[in-house]
């Protein structure tokens, strides 16, 4: 029998996250070529009302960690449960989302398990039968395709890159309760408050539309046709390095080697000159375009379309066409 | 206050980046390398940390020889003596890295174990929480504040579309993230200073690796370059580009 591919699929508050769907597309692509079980793992508390809802995305089986401890995140308790259903479910590779969550939580569970783990793929397939990871490294200057000399090997996978597959309402799958053996005692980082940004914003990891500035947008108030822009196509803003450091925005919105690596569908990049460090991390964007005054800005040899103007006449006018078109 | 600081040395972000012969590995020629910038948050914390409630600032990193001048810049921002694990060359697996830097940190009785969220080559964001369960004790990643009292230590790290606060006992490990702090550069009296400065060389315990790299590669570039126009007579031609030939409106 084929090891199984166990699924974390993260919930926040009770939802999936669309991330969560991703990663079982993911796993049932390389179930059906290695063969075993796409195993989907929720962990929290009161989730086990949702969690049926998995099979519809492809999970074979649900694995459910539900407890009150489990409520809220926490490294030890949710890798305890982890860790529980690896063991409980012969997981020969473990799939999650590269979110914040993920990306603490897989690090954990590999050193628990003393097995590898490869973090934010762009790219997961089967090759000579092991489970191969492509991923970007040197801020996404440079690829590699990593395996694990070791079972289970350890993925997570960047948001936004594996599509989210078509839900199917007529499947359904069994499922089983697990139980973490964790005590609220033995949690010592324990997380006091969630304190909410901008409420329901999307991160600039998830969002599949970011309208980003740079130093040409001159100031904190630039931004705001931005913000417009943005509204307008269900986008969120961005921001290059110098205008983080200038103190216009903050620095979670940061794109780039020392900020975030993102991968939208459609990234408009303004007042953006287009230094090496943030190419790295808008570069696997699907559609690049650049609005820049001055015609000679690196930006425009990465943009798909570039305007050469002035950015606060363009991106006004271009919120208005885009209405035009899109919003009938 | 034991303090220690995990850090790592890497190329200049403003490198160009080249695949060496091997085809697993970037060719280091004419590559400057700098201080993990993630690494430069956590030592500033470090720093302040000590500033406020003494205690000692010991940097320990796992490299080659190669890694003392490095080293030595991060002992002139104010650090007080740095443990350089020697290895042939630097594990690419974080879990091998992990595992040398906990053997390293079990001689070294931290109270707190500060690092970059992330160093910029491998891009991993591993090794804190490693390091955290193998020497069984709580890592709290990402984090952009933190306030230490009464042997505790509140943190906020962030998460999407927010943060969370969380209290952990200590010793803890941080992993920082960019807007922690504002790193301090190394003065002239620093510099000289850290030529002074005690910096050991202890041969790594080595681990073995679990990764695999199969393969390294330089991403197909883009075939950028289509001004669309100027100004905005050019927007309703860009919006048919983005509706029809693109496809993401």
């Amino acid at each position: 029998m084929m090891a199984n591919i166990l699924v974390f699929a993260e919930q926040r508050d009770g939802k999936f996250k669309k991330s969560a769907y991703e990663v079982i597309g993911a796993a049932k692509n390389i179930a059906s070529q290695i063969g075993g079980q796409v195993v989907a793992l929720v962990v929290g508390s009161g989730i086990e009302g949702i969690a049926g809802e998995l099979a519809g995305y492809g999970a074979d089986k649900i694995v459910v960690a539900d407890n009150e401890v489990l409520k809220l995140y926490s490294t030890a308790g949710y890798s305890a449960a982890v860790v529980e259903a690896v063991k409980k479910n012969d997981a020969g590779c473990v799939l999650m989302p590269a979110s914040f969550m993920g990306k603490d939580l897989a690090p954990a569970v590999a050193a628990a398990l003393g097995t590898a783990s490869a973090t934010d793929a762009i790219g997961i397939e089967v090759a000579d039968g092991a489970v191969v990871a492509t991923r970007p490294v040197y801020g996404g200057k440079s690829l590699v395709k990593v395996k694990s000399k070791k079972a289970p090997f350890i993925v997570t996978l960047r948001p936004n890159v594996f599509p989210v597959p078509q839900k199917d309402e007529s499947k359904s799958a069994a499922i089983e309760k697990i139980d973490a053996h964790i005590s609220a005692d033995s949690i010592k980082a324990k997380v006091k408050e969630v304190v909410a940004g901008a409420a329901g914003k999307l991160d600039l990891t998830e969002a599949s539309i970011i309208v980003a500035g740079g130093r040409g947008m001159k100031g904190p108030e630039g931004f705001k046709v931005l913000e417009e822009l943005a509204d307008a196509i269900g986008g969120v803003v961005g921001a290059s390095r110098s205008a983080v450091d200038a103190g216009w925005i903050s620095q979670a919105d940061q794109v780039g080697q020392t900020g975030k690596v993102v991968s939208p569908t459609l990234y408009i990049a303004c007042g953006i000159s287009g230094a090496i460090q943030h190419l790295a991390g808008m570069s696997s964007s699907k559609c690049i375009v650049a609005i820049n005054k001055d015609p000679e800005a690196p930006i425009f040899q990465i943009a798909d379309f570039g305007i050469v103007g002035d950015l606060f006449e363009v991106v006004p006018a271009l919120k208005a066409e885009i209405k035009k078109a899109v919003g009938g | 206050m034991n303090i220690v600081v995990c850090m790592k040395r890497v190329p200049d972000t403003a490198a160009k980046i080249r695949v060496s012969s091997n085809g697993k590995t970037i060719d280091e020629s004419g590559i400057e390398y700098v201080i993990n910038p993630y690494d430069e948050y956590a030592i500033e914390e470090a720093l302040r940390i000590k500033e406020k409630s003494g205690g000692e600032v010991i940097i320990l990193t796992l490299d080659s020889s190669d890694a003392q001048p490095v080293v030595r810049n991060a002992l002139a921002m104010g650090a007080d003596r740095a443990v350089l694990l020697k290895c042939a060359a630097k594990p690419v697996d974080s879990l091998a890295t992990a595992q040398a830097l906990a053997a390293g940190l079990k001689e070294l009785n931290a109270d707190i174990i500060l690092m970059g969220k992330q160093a910029v080559d491998y891009d991993n964001l591993q090794v804190g929480p490693m390091v955290g369960q193998l020497l069984g004790i709580p890592c709290v990643s990402v984090i952009t504040k933190l306030e230490i009292a009464d042997g505790k230590a509140v943190a906020r790290r962030q998460i999407e579309g927010g943060e969370e606060v969380v209290e952990t006992t200590l010793p803890a490990i941080f992993t920082a993230q960019k807007g922690l702090n504002e790193p301090r550069y190394a003065s002239l009296k620093g510099i000289m200073a850290a030529k002074k400065k005690s910096l050991v060389e202890k041969d790594a315990q080595s681990a073995e690796e679990c990764i695999e790299v199969l393969k390294m590669e330089i991403p197909p570039a883009r075939k950028g370059g289509r001004i669309v126009g100027q100004g905005i007579d050019a927007v309703p031609e860009l919006v048919k580009l983005l509706q029809f030939e693109a496809k993401v409106l």
